[in-house]
């Protein structure tokens, strides 16, 4: 199988009151294009920041991220930047949409940002997808927690991303809209053939990937094949 | 979702403008009242520059329009003696038409009443004014007066005296029946008017009042009106070397428009520099919002980074926010600018010698609207660019919100930015750089003193506050130093605006001070000039009859000099190098001649040497001031011209002179010994202990003693507080502008918290804190950040005073406390309102309310 992520010795640290932190230790794994994959840990784990450094947010300390063929830590934070607009989606717990646009126009931006056409109507069908085409004009202050991560779902898949990466995707939501979301964004994934990375705690959730790698006091310290792959 | 993308990473996008616009316009709309908060603060600095600006233009236009009626003749040759003999035939052959008037200052007797006045007489002969009118009522007396023995009369003066036409005045010998008022003189100022009211007779009868004597000092003008084929200017330029050997120059309509036009620049430049500071304290209000804004923009500017975008077009998205709004408000500002216009002629019009139109200006609104968005952008920039240093990983993080401007290298290059164009823009103005720098000094270190206070305030309140405190009192005052507090910002603004008002209010008082302090006690209050030798006697003798003491008894001899160690106007080289001494060899100087010092004297350099000796060079005392524009030493050869007669002199001491004490001050004073002989006229000072003994004292002299003419200090005083009101009250007119800046900067620096104390505020009323206790809370926290801005400005502005006191106007500190007290109060107490009527939300509606429809 062909590998669109590969992390090498991987190590963040960070300095706090003169001290040296070490957050992440001598990380090493790769994950297989259009692979479901969870990162699972306890609090303070560094499951965050490796998720943060997978996806170009942030640089290591050492070691290497590889993504889809490009070293993220020889480019700067602007070519970061466009990695991201051309490979990358992203699913946040707190949803991060922007709240001075409007639904519609938040499905829109990384589209926009490409320099795409025919923009309004694929942003337009992305929203009928996650069930929300007559809410397009509505604010992200005038839709419900379920919907506002429904948009962001809509957004993250709008530049039709080769790895999509979702941070508790479901941390702010009752269990029967997560319960919505969830299948929203597995299926979707399905559909796109996207490789799909989440962080959470939720292990009922990780479970439903193919892959769980487990975090803690930032070393990877099991690396397992759930059921759905065997 | 079946769209594919190329697999090969594309890193070398270009940047989209449209859509960086589109995204600016997108995010505004959620924000506008917020954003036109910001620019709100700069609207007032806008409408002051370009009233000031559009006048000017307006101005100028006017002056060339009208400048043929200010000079009233083609070309005007003016001196202050007697054209030679040899020059006459010239003076008589110009122009088709030529016109003279001699005038001098001399008193005036309302034979009715018996009052007198120290008048400008001005003895006219010809037909002048060929261009505009003598302005009078009826107006017929304008040319009616000159067939007779008639007077026109300034119309305040008229008024003063209760006179009415056909009353009669005596001037000198002569008594004139009162043919019209005089409304205006060409070129007159309302201001001119009130320092010396004209009083216009015929020529033909100036020699029978007698007041033309050897020493008296007379203007002596010449009017021509010439074909309109002549060209004037050239002409002029031709007599000029002739003209300046006898001592006389000449005005143009041309060079009357170039010094009326730079006179009124020189108005226009101080204006615009108050109107300037309105603008900066609007700048300091623009930059505060922007960081607060930008602030409240880190998630989604973060969310924008992680979707692609790139640390650039972030900023460039804000960047046309900010100008975009720039614009608005500065095309408001220009707008109102030109309604403010229309009342600037009202406001400045005892300055004025002619009506000015009030015409929409094009270049001034341009100016105003390109100065408004470069200004709004300059002053944002520095929390702009932070934009630039916003983490992607925020959106993750929120240990990563507090977004500084750390050390990003591109701030100092913001800060020079600001410097440079504080000190271009003031430069333009004033024309001076040294001017300039101290004035933007002076704004720098207010502003420094005032964000240093701030911080110390906050430092002190952290370090002070005790558990033991009230809660209300401890809420409220930590307030002051929380995140997102508007401590700097609130005391930068208000601080400014009350130290320039209090400045502005000190140095009135202490000029207005200075003078009722020198006519008080037994100091003198009135002076007698124009005496002549041989009635020196006479007046001491009324003087001694009304029981007036004599504080000082003054020769005074008009003389010129000739010579600086040889040097002469003749050698001087023709450059601007030469400027001064050209000037010190055209001036004619008034010196005396005694053995003593006066108590306004003091000896700085060599020796005093009171009297002469015979057959030897005779030992002179020159003005330190004098001698170092002049650049004078010590033992330096001077010769003077005294009526014809060389006197050689040399420099035996330099003095320092108290020029501010009321009393006869001289540049050269010479030995006794020396001047005895020669053509001179005496001053005498007294102090009159009454309003009544003055004027009975004044008519005693006038009627024996015509040419006598009588300078009354409480006259002078109250004129001088007159013109030191009209000018106050332009400067205030102006000043209002930056108080209203203030007071918006204010309203906007609240409301702008109001947002960040929402939060706080419902959370409080949730946990079940009363109306009142949030009112307390509130109202303590505006009190303390009002008192001490307050305070802290009229500190500064004490400062600035006795800066300006001792180095600029070299009179006594001395300020008067209460109106800078009232300012206390009055900035304190309006501070509290608009903090607590901006609260009004908070406290009114349900915390759940608020929380929906405002965060």
């Amino acid at each position: 199988m062909e590998t669109i992520l590969d992390i090498t010795n991987l190590s963040k640290t960070y300095k706090s009151a003169g001290k040296t932190l070490s957050v992440l230790d001598d990380i090493n794994f790769n994950i297989e294009t259009g692979s479901a994959n969870a990162i699972v840990g306890p609090s303070g784990s560094g499951k965050t920041t490796l998720l943060g450094l997978c996806a170009g947010l942030d640089r290591a300390t050492l070691g290497s991220v590889v993504l889809n063929g490009v070293n993220l830590n020889n480019l700067s934070e602007d070519k970061r930047a466009q990695v991201r607009n051309q490979f990358v989606g992203f699913i946040f717990q707190n949803f991060q949409l922007l709240p001075t646009l409007t639904a519609l126009e938040n499905v829109m931006v990384p589209l926009e940002l490409r320099g795409e056409k025919n923009i309004r109507a694929r942003a337009l069908d992305l929203l009928d997808k996650v069930g929300l085409a007559s809410r397009g004009h509505h604010y992200p202050t005038q839709l419900s927690g379920g919907e506002q991560q429904r948009v962001s779902i809509a957004r993250a898949f709008s530049n039709a991303p080769k790895i999509l990466f979702a941070d508790e995707p479901t941390g702010n939501l009752d269990a029967e809209t997560g319960e919505k979301v969830q299948k929203l964004l597995f299926d979707l994934n399905k559909d796109a053939g996207t490789t799909l990375i989440l962080v959470t705690h939720d292990l009922e959730l990780a479970g439903k990937t193919q892959r769980i790698l487990r975090i803690k006091g930032g070393k990877l310290v099991a690396d397992e094949k759930t059921a759905i792959a065997q | 979702m079946s769209t594919e993308y190329n697999n090969t990473p594309n890193l070398k996008r270009s940047v989209q403008w449209s859509w960086l616009f589109k995204m600016a316009w997108r995010d505004s709309r959620r924000n506008r009242s917020r954003l036109f908060l910001f620019v709100s603060s700069i609207i007032l600095g806008i409408a002051a520059l370009v009233a000031i600006y559009s006048f000017g233009y307006n101005l100028r236009e006017d002056i060339n329009s009208q400048a043929a009626t200010l000079v009233g003749a083609d070309l005007v040759i003016s001196g202050n003696k007697p054209a030679d003999k040899n020059l006459q035939p010239m003076l008589d052959s110009l122009g088709t038409e030529h016109s003279q008037e001699r005038n001098f200052a001399s008193m005036v007797l309302f034979n009715k009443s018996g009052d007198t006045r120290l008048v400008q007489i001005r003895a006219l002969q010809g037909n002048f004014p060929y261009y505009g009118n003598i302005e009078t009522t009826p107006v017929s007396a304008s040319k009616s007066f000159r067939t007779g023995q008639y007077a026109i009369v300034d119309a305040a003066l008229m008024q003063q005296y209760k006179a009415r036409l056909n009353d009669s005045i005596k001037i000198g010998n002569l008594t004139f029946l009162i043919a019209g008022t005089l409304n205006q003189a060409p070129g007159q100022t309302g201001l001119s008017a009130g320092i010396a009211p004209v009083v216009y007779i015929p020529m033909q009868y100036l020699e029978k009042t007698g007041l033309v004597d050897k020493g008296s000092r007379i203007n002596y003008n010449f009017y021509y009106k010439f074909d309109k084929s002549t060209d004037v200017d050239k002409l002029a330029e031709k007599l000029d070397a002739q003209l300046d050997k006898s001592s006389l120059h000449y005005e143009t309509i041309e060079t009357r428009k170039q010094n009326t036009g730079r006179a009124f620049s020189d108005l226009n430049r101080f204006l615009s520099l108050v109107g300037f500071i309105a603008l900066l304290l609007g700048c300091i209000g623009v930059a505060s919002a922007t960081q607060i804004y930008v602030r409240e923009k880190v998630a989604s500017i973060a969310v924008l980074r992680c979707l692609g975008v790139k640390a650039s077009e972030a900023f460039l998205i804000f960047l046309i926010q900010i100008a975009g709004i720039g614009l608005i408000g500065s095309v408001i500002g220009a707008a109102l600018g030109t309604l403010v216009q229309q009342l600037l002629p009202m406001v400045l019009k005892d300055f004025l010698p002619f009506s000015v139109t009030s015409s929409v200006s094009w270049l001034a609104l341009g100016q105003g609207v390109v100065l408004g968005i470069i200004i709004s952008v300059l002053f944002a920039m520095l929390p702009l660019i932070s934009i630039r240093n916003i983490s992607p990983l925020n959106t993750l993080r929120s240990a990563f919100e507090n977004v500084s401007l750390g050390r990003d290298p591109l701030r100092w290059l913001v800060y020079l930015l600001i410097l440079g164009f504080m000190l271009g823009f003031s430069y333009l103005q004033l024309n001076d750089w040294k001017a300039s720098i101290a004035f933007s000094v002076a704004i720098l270190v207010a502003f420094l003193i005032l964000t240093l206070m701030a911080l110390v305030l906050m430092w002190l309140i952290k370090l002070l506050m005790k558990a033991s405190w009230s809660y209300l009192v401890r809420q409220g005052f930590a307030n002051l130093y929380r995140p997102n507090n508007q401590t700097v910002i609130l005391m930068v603004s208000i601080g400014l605006s009350t130290a320039f008002i209090c400045l502005l209010i000190f140095m009135q008082s202490m000029l207005i001070k200075q003078v009722t302090l020198s006519a008080s006690g037994n100091q003198p209050n009135m002076i007698l000039f124009d005496i002549q030798t041989a009635q020196e006697k006479g007046v001491l003798d009324i003087t001694k009859k009304y029981k007036m003491p004599v504080i000082q008894q003054v020769p005074i001899v008009t003389i010129k000099l000739d010579q600086i160690n040889n040097k002469t106007a003749a050698t001087l080289p023709k450059d601007s190098t030469a400027d001064n001494l050209r000037k010190a060899f055209g001036y004619e100087y008034r010196v005396t001649y005694r053995d003593y010092l006066t108590s306004s004297e003091k000896i700085a350099e060599g020796k005093w040497i009171g009297k002469a000796e015979e057959g030897a060079a005779i030992p002179v005392s020159v003005d330190e001031r004098m001698a170092r524009r002049l650049d004078i030493k010590l033992k330096d050869k001077l010769v003077f011209n005294v009526q014809g007669t060389p006197m050689n002199t040399y420099v035996a001491s330099l003095r320092k002179v108290n020029w501010n004490k009321v009393q006869t001050n001289f540049q050269v004073v010479f030995p006794t010994g020396v001047l005895e002989e020669a053509p001179q006229f005496h001053v005498l000072l007294t102090h009159v202990p009454s309003g009544e003994a003055s004027s009975k004292y004044q008519q005693a002299i006038v009627k024996q003693y015509p040419n006598v003419s009588i300078v009354d200090l409480g006259l002078v005083l109250t004129i001088l507080d007159q013109i030191l009101d009209k000018i106050g009250y332009v400067i205030r007119f102006m000043s209002g502008f930056s108080i209203a800046t203030g007071i918006i900067v204010l309203i906007a620096s609240v409301r702008i918290s109001k947002y960040q104390r929402i939060k706080e505020s419902v959370l409080l009323r949730t946990l079940g804190g009363s109306r009142k206790q949030i009112l307390v809370i509130t109202a303590l926290e505006y009190l303390f950040l009002g008192s001490l801005s307050a305070l802290t400005g009229i500190l500064i502005a004490v400062g600035g005073a006795w800066l300006l006191a001792k180095y600029n106007f070299e009179i006594p500190f001395q300020v008067n406390y209460i109106p800078a007290l009232i300012l206390f109060g009055l900035t304190a107490a309006l501070t509290i309102i608009i903090g607590l009527l901006n609260s009004r939300g908070v406290l009114n509606r349900p915390p759940l309310e608020v929380l929906r429809s405002d965060t």
